[in-house]
């Protein structure tokens, strides 16, 4: 979207209020993971989603292509569907995933959010690919301390209940990631 | 205080003193005596399939250039210049002629029509006018490794020329890593990796994570709550079961696995990756296959191995490498890699390659419970009165039974620390600097008697 005025204010009020709603969908999502509504943020999720953060590698600068890991192929530090993000929060709740009980403390930020694309499915409901920045601050115990940074690429979904992901592309900017264990979602 | 090496490993009687995990001073004997000699994992050779192609890898706290020459041959240099020591590649890998420091442009080549010599320095800036011409072009090239090896596919170094065979260095436990490498078919080698290396920081001693993969049975609470769900292949657990699952050490040489003595029949076939029908068809595919190649001979599988002193090589579920490199006293960078049958159809690598990452990895549901026990088990001996405290290593002390047809290979059941007792024997011969020959005397004397 231009940041130039345009002389259609309809148009621009509709492109306003459509990345008003996923914006706040984000920050939802980000108010359910830092609540640990992790069932409440699963909701969020479509059943078809493709949950995806490859890993970032040290290229030359005209070796960009060979930056990240390519996806459907190769090595990632997730690569999952529903079914496994939903045993991710089951993990959670046996009061035995050690790597997070005692609970950490998680702030999610997500900024930056532009619309990169908006289309209709036929059946009425919008799709939009959208890209954003995210910020995750992970405190635990007394000084382990963990901050993930990165890109996002979205696929969301207008359904009844609200928007849903459909596909999360996550890519984190750090080669050796600088913490123990990935527990927290994107 | 100096620590006397004589008293930190008591594997007699079962205790490990706390300082291994904390010590600066034995990280730097560490360093002097195990990592300078020892054969180590550098890397996969499907990570430079191309002549010019480069892998930076670690061995021990040295970065390596892991690299295929023009000449086809693959070579393992210090990443580090000659002249004033930058680090001379800082890409991950990629491809290239030549080596060229970013800081006085000093060129190192693994061109053999351009020198004889792997990572020989071919381009000094300013040779005739600043150096006159007298450089000695010839003593400044890269330093490389002693020795290396390609085992289907694993790449192996040492730094020390006297170092024994990598054969001998493995003693029996070469079968579980051809077993690990090979295909599931049974026909040798035949397993490629998945592209792309997860390499991670934890806070914790590089030892603590070798120790878990040589074979501890007992932490299965770490991963009750995995167990509990069923992230395995078949729904169930962790993992399809291991059939006569044991744990095994080679006492003199500090690895050690959980797995399987060698066998000679083949149970009938039992459904592997249940949940994933088109791997499952595969295995079933493969079975007939393998009963043809194998059937009669002696196999082995395992689960989880480990090699001393600092690399695992699990053979089943996850099919891995695991690599512990030591940054500090109380810091790992902890790498894994993933493995498939390179001919397998995509489907089946793709769920594989699915079920390694919900399992292992910092993001891997199993993995990541291990880290918390990891990173806090070395924390926690940092107190002065920890420290004065030692680890208990006594589970089924004098219990060790020998294994037929594994030469110095001991078995106390499936639970047990003899593997564990064992390994830091090794590491303790290692680290006081004995020689290679008091190093193998009892494995040869075994082998002799």
């Amino acid at each position: 979207m231009s940041t130039v005025l345009r002389q259609d204010t309809d148009a621009q009020l509709a492109d306003l209020l459509l990345l008003n709603s996923v914006e706040q969908f984000y920050y939802e999502q980000s108010d359910l993971l830092d609540a640990r509504d992790y069932e409440g943020w699963l909701d969020t999720l479509d059943e078809r989603i493709r949950y995806w953060m490859p890993i970032a590698r040290n290229v030359q600068s005209r070796s960009l292509a060979d930056e990240y890991t390519r996806p459907e192929m190769d090595a990632a530090w997730f690569d999952e569907g529903i079914e496994t993000l939903r045993q991710r929060v089951e993990q959670f709740r046996t009061g035995m995933h050690w790597a997070e009980e005692p609970v950490s403390r998680v702030a999610h930020l997500v900024t930056n959010v532009r619309i990169r694309e908006v289309r209709d499915d036929g059946d009425g409901n919008r799709w939009v690919r959208t890209r954003s920045r995210f910020l995750i601050y992970q405190n635990r115990l007394e000084t382990e301390t963990t901050l993930f940074v990165g890109k996002r690429d979205d696929t969301l979904v207008e359904t009844p209940g609200g928007w849903k992901v459909r596909q999360r592309a996550i890519f984190l900017d750090q080669s050796v990631l600088l913490g123990k264990a990935l527990t927290v979602f994107f | 205080m100096a620590l006397s090496l004589d008293t930190l490993v008591d594997a007699k009687a079962g205790t490990v003193s706390r300082e291994l995990f904390v010590s600066q001073e034995l990280f730097d004997l560490e360093q002097e005596h195990l990592f300078s000699r020892a054969w180590l994992f550098v890397g996969h050779e499907s990570m430079v399939p191309d002549p010019d192609d480069y892998f930076v890898s670690r061995m021990g706290t040295d970065s390596v250039i892991l690299t295929r020459d023009r000449q086809n041959q693959i070579q393992v240099l210090l990443n580090s210049c000659a002249h004033r020591g930058m680090k001379l590649c800082r890409q991950d890998q990629g491809n290239t002629r030549a080596f060229s420091c970013p800081y006085h442009g000093w060129t190192f080549t693994t061109d053999g029509k351009l020198s004889s010599i792997p990572g020989a320095l071919t381009g000094v800036p300013g040779l005739n006018k600043h150096y006159h011409g007298e450089l000695d072009l010839a003593s400044w090239g890269l330093r490389r490794v002693a020795r290396l090896v390609n085992f289907k596919g694993t790449i192996w170094a040492t730094w020390d020329p006297d170092a024994p065979d990598f054969d001998e260095y493995l003693g029996d436990m070469k079968l579980y890593l051809d077993s690990a490498l090979d295909h599931r078919d049974g026909s040798p080698g035949g397993s490629e990796m998945i592209a792309g290396v997860q390499k991670w920081r934890i806070g914790t001693n590089w030892k603590i994570i070798a120790e878990n993969f040589n074979g501890d049975l007992y932490h299965d609470i770490s991963h009750r709550s995995v167990d509990s769900i069923g992230i395995g292949p078949g729904g169930k657990g962790r993992r399809d079961a291991t059939p006569q699952r044991t744990s095994i050490s080679f006492k003199h040489f500090g690895h050690g696995v959980i797995g399987r003595a060698p066998y000679q029949d083949e149970e009938p076939y039992k459904p592997l990756f249940a949940n994933h029908p088109e791997v499952e068809d595969y295995y079933r595919g493969l079975y007939d296959k393998r009963q043809t190649l194998l059937g009669g001979k002696m196999k082995v599988l395992h689960s989880v191995g480990g090699v001393f002193p600092n690399v695992a090589i699990h053979g089943r579920q996850p099919r891995t490498i695991g690599v512990f490199h030591p940054i500090s006293p109380t810091e790992t960078e902890m790498w894994r890699i993933f493995l498939v049958d390179k001919d397998a159809p995509q489907a089946v690598k793709d769920a594989h390659r699915h079920y390694y990452l919900r399992y292992s990895g910092p993001g891997g549901m199993t993995e990541s419970d291990d880290t918390e026990n990891w990173t806090y088990a070395t924390q926690s001996c940092k107190g002065s009165i920890a420290r004065r405290t030692p680890f208990n290593y006594q589970m089924g002390v004098g219990h060790a039974q020998p294994i037929p047809g594994l030469r110095g290979a001991v078995t106390t059941g499936e639970f047990t620390e003899e593997n564990n007792r064992n390994y830091y024997k090794r590491w303790a011969q290692f680290v006081r600097g004995l020689s290679w020959d008091e190093l193998m005397a009892a494995s040869r004397a075994e082998q002799g008697a």
